[in-house]
């Protein structure tokens, strides 16, 4: 089931340079919250920064508060693993391990974290596939095609199903249909519409259109900063903050 | 221009080659009718009688191999994944030094080096003291070629085995190390091909034996027959029977040599997947 995310007081730099400032964001659970603007602006590392996967850049910092449900992501106490067993990620570009079977890939998560049963493992596997609408296309040949032998599309749906068969709470999904042609696209977004009945979901975008698609909640950043986060239809009728209507009509890009 | 620089090419590849096929045509010529049951199961026989074989030296030669492929391995994929994932700075720079040179020292100085440190110790020569050396020769290799081949595996691997919440540890061992699986195997072999035709370490360590050294409380401490070894030692004998029987043995270390490396491509080979299946 979704949990919410309660960001504050968010700041993260690469050595020196400080790339996100003082970022307070509060994430509905089940629903999809789209991260939008222009290049640079730190999108991809405020989404980083939520599953700590930001501080295992050398030389990367982060300060401030994420906290999933009841857990503190940056608690002193709080192992990182444990952080991102429970919120997944889906990168830009797909990358199933290249030398695993479609089978071993799914099951890459669970089985690398001590899940023996066999039975239970073939259960999960199909399971994930079914929600990444890719099992039909993959049912007979799991466990003799590689992961790296699928289309761009298809890559990207098995570590969708990689990433679901963990049962992460929250899903966070960097640019993912960004390296995808337009069919595959909509099939990844018709996904992340059905995933948010089960999950929290998290997408970075770089194309408006998309998030306005498939977003309930919009956050627009520029240069490091939140500007403005809401729903989705007000950020794309009437926003607030004349900067997030600059964006979205296109003024600057 | 083109075609001249292609078919430069191509001869400079055809005249690499020759010295190769000519060397293993030789020893064919000259060494296969010595080859027989006898040669693989016998001992040696006294200086002047005829018949005979080298089974001693082809188990010693195995055993030799089995201790430094036990040393050479492990440390060798041990230093290369340090040096890959974990090292950076000044002392992973002095590890690859290291490594550099020891890969150019001498054999015959690695073998005096263990000559002195574990020979003389134990008081007799022993095929633990010849896997000794043979292993460490192996390491520099091994250590390089895994090093590079997990260089070569692409960073979105690994960032894709961390954001599954696979601690580090595991997936180094598990995903890093077996998409570079192919890549380092290849490395393995060709550092224990290299050491599986040595004879100057062995002079000092192993020294060779005329007969079995099999008992369990002797087969690491005692003087161990080595197929280099007994090539040399018939080599330069001036019995033509030993002469013949020292091409048949440079026969069978070479055939057992590519024999191993083969048999590891296919059984390491069968566990891989490649990109297009």
């Amino acid at each position: 089931m979704g949990l919410g995310i309660e960001v504050k007081n968010l700041n993260a730099w690469f050595s020196k340079a400080q790339v996100l400032q003082d970022i307070e964001m509060s994430i509905q659970p089940n629903k999809v919250t789209a991260i939008i603007g222009p290049s640079g602006c730190g999108k991809s590392t405020y989404v980083r920064c939520l599953n700590r996967m930001h501080e295992t850049i050398p030389d990367a910092r982060v300060t401030g508060d994420v906290k999933v449900g009841d857990l503190d992501v940056y608690g002193p106490d709080t192992v990182a693993v444990d952080v991102r067993r429970r919120i997944g990620m889906v990168f830009q570009k797909a990358n199933p391990f290249p030398t695993m079977s479609i089978y071993d890939n799914v099951a890459a998560g669970l089985k690398l974290n001590g899940f023996r049963n066999r039975r239970e493992l073939d259960e999960i596997v199909e399971r994930s596939l079914v929600m990444s609408a890719l099992w039909h296309e993959v049912k007979d040949v799991l466990k003799k095609k590689s992961g790296a032998s699928l289309s761009g599309g298809q890559q990207q749906r098995l570590c969708i199903a990689r990433a679901l068969a963990v049962e992460p709470d929250i899903l966070l999904m960097d640019e993912p249909a960004s390296a995808l042609d337009p069919i595959s696209t909509g099939k990844i977004e018709e996904l992340v519409f059905q995933l948010k009945e089960q999950y929290t979901v998290v997408i970075v975008t770089h194309n408006m259109q998309q998030a306005a698609r498939v977003a309930d909640f919009t956050g627009f950043f520029l240069m490091g900063k939140l500007i403005e986060f809401d729903r989705t239809e007000k950020i794309f009728t009437t926003p607030s903050d004349k900067r997030t209507e600059d964006y979205i009509t296109g003024r600057f890009g | 221009m083109n075609w001249m620089m292609i078919s430069s090419a191509a001869l400079a590849s055809v005249i690499v080659l020759i010295p190769l096929f000519a060397i293993f045509i030789y020893l064919l010529y000259k060494g296969v009718g010595a080859i027989n049951i006898d040669f693989l199961t016998k001992l040696p026989l006294p200086p002047g009688e005829t018949g005979g074989g080298m089974a001693n030296a082809i188990v010693g030669s195995a055993v030799i191999l089995a201790l430094a492929s036990l040393i050479g391995v492990p440390f060798g994929i041990g230093a290369g994944i340090y040096l890959s994932e974990f090292g950076s700075g000044k002392y992973a720079d002095g590890v690859r030094f290291t490594a550099d040179v020891l890969n150019g020292i001498p054999s015959i100085v690695v073998g005096i080096a263990i000559y002195s440190l574990v020979v003389l110790r134990q008081g007799h020569f022993s095929a633990l003291s010849g896997g000794i050396a043979l292993g460490i020769m192996m390491v520099p290799t091994v250590a390089r070629t895994t090093e590079e081949m997990l260089a070569m595996v692409p960073n979105t691997v690994r960032e894709a085995a961390l954001g599954l919440g696979i601690p580090h540890w595991r997936s180094t061992l598990s995903i890093t190390l077996r998409t570079a699986a192919s890549g380092i195997i290849t490395g393995v072999m060709l550092a224990f091909a290299r050491v599986a035709g040595e004879t100057a370490p062995l002079l000092f360590t192993a020294f060779g034996n005329q007969f079995w050294n099999l008992k369990r409380d002797t087969i690491l401490t005692q003087p161990t027959a080595a197929l280099p070894l007994q090539i040399y030692t018939y080599a330069i004998s001036p019995y033509d029977d030993w002469h013949r029987q020292a091409w048949a043995g440079a026969l069978v270390l070479i055939l057992l040599i590519v024999t191993a490396v083969t048999a590891v491509r296919i059984v390491a080979g069968h566990g891989q997947m490649r990109g297009s299946a």
